[in-house]
């Protein structure tokens, strides 16, 4: 089964053991350089006869109006998807959805559930939650099943195996398919190809016999009680479709008030996340179909600490994120450490920020680190399809940090700010301090900044202060 | 407090004295294509999907020849075009389990509306397109398509689709990037999508 990210480190350490990892930064460069080009090619291609700005304004409305009026279209969405036949669970946090979702499965008396790749799935750790009840919970994702079948755990939103090469994922595959399932033929190969096609063969006897399937939704449309799930395989339509039981465990962000608001999402989220100017297959469904795929149908809306996002003014609008992953793949901290550093399935800049938002800054070291993996450069702002400006919040959120740790022995940064107020309030105070300059350095070398210095370098001490040389060349005069 | 009521009443707290009736800016249109059907048949075949267009008396005959000789297909009730041989599901009350479609190597749908700046087909599982489970098993997808189904772009789509039907929008045949991002046709889905597209 899969790993969990229980217990890791703070990014500075994380993210420091995974610089030193040549194969994940040579995988990366070469996954995100690639992803980059094609969304590019294709914002280029919408200006060429429409316009991607008015389309990212259209986007992030409608999730916006969304968000400002959860309750109501949350009880909008109840109330059409149990009209629809549909069964409504609410889960305040992990534990319950987890129980809810594994009491349903063992009331069919299944040992054994199909999934499609869903993020809000792996926050809440279901499959390791059903393992303990004794079901399997199979990902059928290529990439979910090459992170499963590995032991591992996923490093990107839309590609969570973006880390492993081909030769790694053939080794994988050889030596683990045949443990729970129909194993990989021996003449397997390292071509991509190949690679599908054996997943293809090894997947295929679980959708067939499966009787309970597991998904998210990208959106759930609240005036019409319709889930909605984008998609490429195939291997969520087989997973939608075929089972008799249905689960759906829904973030109560995903919400999308109306229909019509699919419109600009369905056309931002495949040009964002693969560069596609649509994903290959998207299902939409209204609760249950009679004669028609799964006759039984579970939603559970999930808070998980999407409420206390919510209640952050400056951190509201993350929620409207709907998992494009447009920013990892600008990102330069990203593209360097690759996802595992960030300690969360959610990684990247929005991880950077989706994480404190959910959890509270100040929960726990590794959680308060986060906001600090960003340069600030606002490549992930320029990106993002819903206009989420993560460099602000990022800025808001370390604020937060610092007041969540106030009290208490103070940290190096702060006191060095501490004496730069007083300095700095003061023009004689200034003069006089700036005397010092060369010793401070030199002290601040040795002591402490050792932290700021170990990665950067101090600049060097000019030779006279500023009012030195204006007193000494009459303002350059002399 | 029940999970419903402390999750609404949370919401509620959160959002306390922040207005609900966010106007939301109208989607941009793309401007007009000068020719429509055409550009669907370009962005369809993009994907490395086979598109063939062919006049309305000849679609029978192109759909046989679609097929490969000897391949077992699947119909749905309502289809347009009469195969013989092919087995129609349903017929007779008796309805295909998983397996049973899995022992077919094609099916032949129709569809409800072909956008063409995304060269997408959105199927509603009406007559002539059959339960989603039909056009999902077999390997080989031939879907007929006519010309006055094409609509320009996603948003001329919508308001023709009823949301109390399931919905399955296809973009080229099934695929993956997940190795490298390397593209790969084929995966779980139809690994041939072979689209008519039918001139009046």
């Amino acid at each position: 089964m899969t790993g969990t990210f229980v217990g890791m480190p703070a990014f500075p350490k994380a993210a420091h053991e995974a610089l030193g990892n040549a194969q994940l930064r040579h995988n990366l460069a070469h996954a995100t350089g690639t992803i980059r080009a094609k969304r590019q090619r294709l914002v280029d291609e919408v200006n060429e006869n429409s316009d991607w700005e008015e389309l990212r304004l259209a986007g992030a409305g409608v999730k916006e109006a969304a968000l400002r009026d959860l309750g109501t279209q949350l009880e909008l969405l109840e109330s059409t998807l149990t009209a629809n036949g549909a069964t409504v669970h609410w889960a305040r946090d992990a534990a319950e959805a987890n129980a809810i979702v594994a009491s349903i499965a063992k009331g069919h008396g299944v040992d054994e559930v199909v999934k499609v790749k869903s993020m809000v799935t792996q926050e809440i750790g279901l499959n390791e939650a059903l393992e303990a009840e004794g079901i399997a919970a199979w990902e059928t994702d290529l990439a979910e099943l090459i992170v499963q079948l590995g032991h591992d755990l996923p490093s990107h939103i839309l590609v969570p195996a973006i880390h492993r090469n081909r030769s790694e994922i053939r080794e994988i595959f050889l030596t683990e398919m045949g443990a729970v399932g129909r194993p990989a033929p021996d003449d397997l190969t390292d071509e991509p190809a190949v690679l599908a096609a054996a997943a293809r063969a090894h997947l295929r006897e679980k959708f067939l016999r499966a009787k309970v399937g597991v998904s998210g939704a990208n959106f759930a449309v609240a005036d019409t009680g319709t889930l909605v799930v984008v998609e490429s395989e195939g291997n969520g339509r087989m997973c939608l479709t075929l089972p008799e039981v249905l689960i759906s465990v829904v973030g109560i962000e995903k919400v999308v008030p109306t229909w019509d608001g699919l419109d600009p999402l369905l056309r931002l989220l495949p040009r964002s996340s693969t560069g596609e100017r649509m994903n290959p297959y998207t299902s939409t469904w209204s609760g249950v179909t009679p004669g028609d795929g799964p006759q039984e149908v579970h939603v559970v809306l999930l808070d998980n600490g999407r409420t206390n996002a919510l209640a952050d003014e400056v951190g509201r609008q993350a929620l409207r994120c709907i998992r494009c992953s447009a920013c990892l793949n600008v990102c330069p901290v990203y593209e360097r450490t690759g996802g595992h550093a960030y300690g969360s399935v959610y990684p990247g800049p929005i991880g950077a920020i989706l994480n404190p938002l959910l959890k509270g800054p100040g929960s726990d070291e590794q959680v308060d680190s986060l906001p600090y993996a960003s340069s600030l450069c606002g490549a992930c702002f320029e990106v993002c399809p819903v206009l989420i400006d993560i460099p602000s919040v990022l800025v808001d959120l370390r604020a937060q940090v610092v007041d969540a740790h106030r009290g208490g022995v103070p940290k190096v940064e702060a006191l060095a700010f501490k004496g730069a107020a007083v300095a700095l309030s003061d023009s004689r105070k200034l003069a006089f301090g700036e005397r010092f300059t060369k010793i401070g350095l030199r002290l601040a070398r040795r002591v402490g900044a050792s932290k700021w210095t170990s990665a950067r370098d101090l600049p060097p001490a000019p030779r006279e202060s500023f009012r030195t040389w204006w007193k000494r060349t009459d303002g350059g005069r002399r | 407090m029940n999970a419903r009521d402390e999750i609404l009443s949370r919401v509620r707290r959160a959002l306390d004295g922040v207005e609900p009736g966010y106007a939301v800016p109208p989607a941009p249109r793309i401007a007009p294509l000068a020719d429509v059907v055409g550009h669907f048949a370009e962005r369809v075949a993009d994907y490395k999907a086979i598109v063939e267009r062919c006049p309305a008396d000849e679609l029978a005959a192109r759909v046989a020849a679609a097929l490969p000789e000897g391949a077992r297909v699947v119909v749905p009730a309502g289809l347009s075009v009469d195969l013989p041989g092919a087995d129609e599901d349903g017929a007779g009350g008796r309805v295909f389990d998983a397996y049973e479609l899995d022992a077919y190597d094609a099916v032949v749908t129709e569809a409800r509306v072909g956008i063409a700046e995304t060269g997408t087909i959105v199927l509603d599982h009406g007559p002539g397109q059959g339960r989603r489970a039909i056009s999902l098993v077999p390997d080989l997808h031939v879907c007929i398509v006519r010309a006055d189904q094409v609509v320009p772009d996603v948003p001329d789509a919508m308001p023709l689709l009823d949301p109390a039907r399931p919905h399955t929008w296809i973009s080229g045949p099934s695929a993956t990037s997940d190795i490298e991002l390397d593209r790969v046709e084929g995966v779980h889905g139809p690994r041939t999508l072979h689209v008519l597209l039918v001139d009046p």
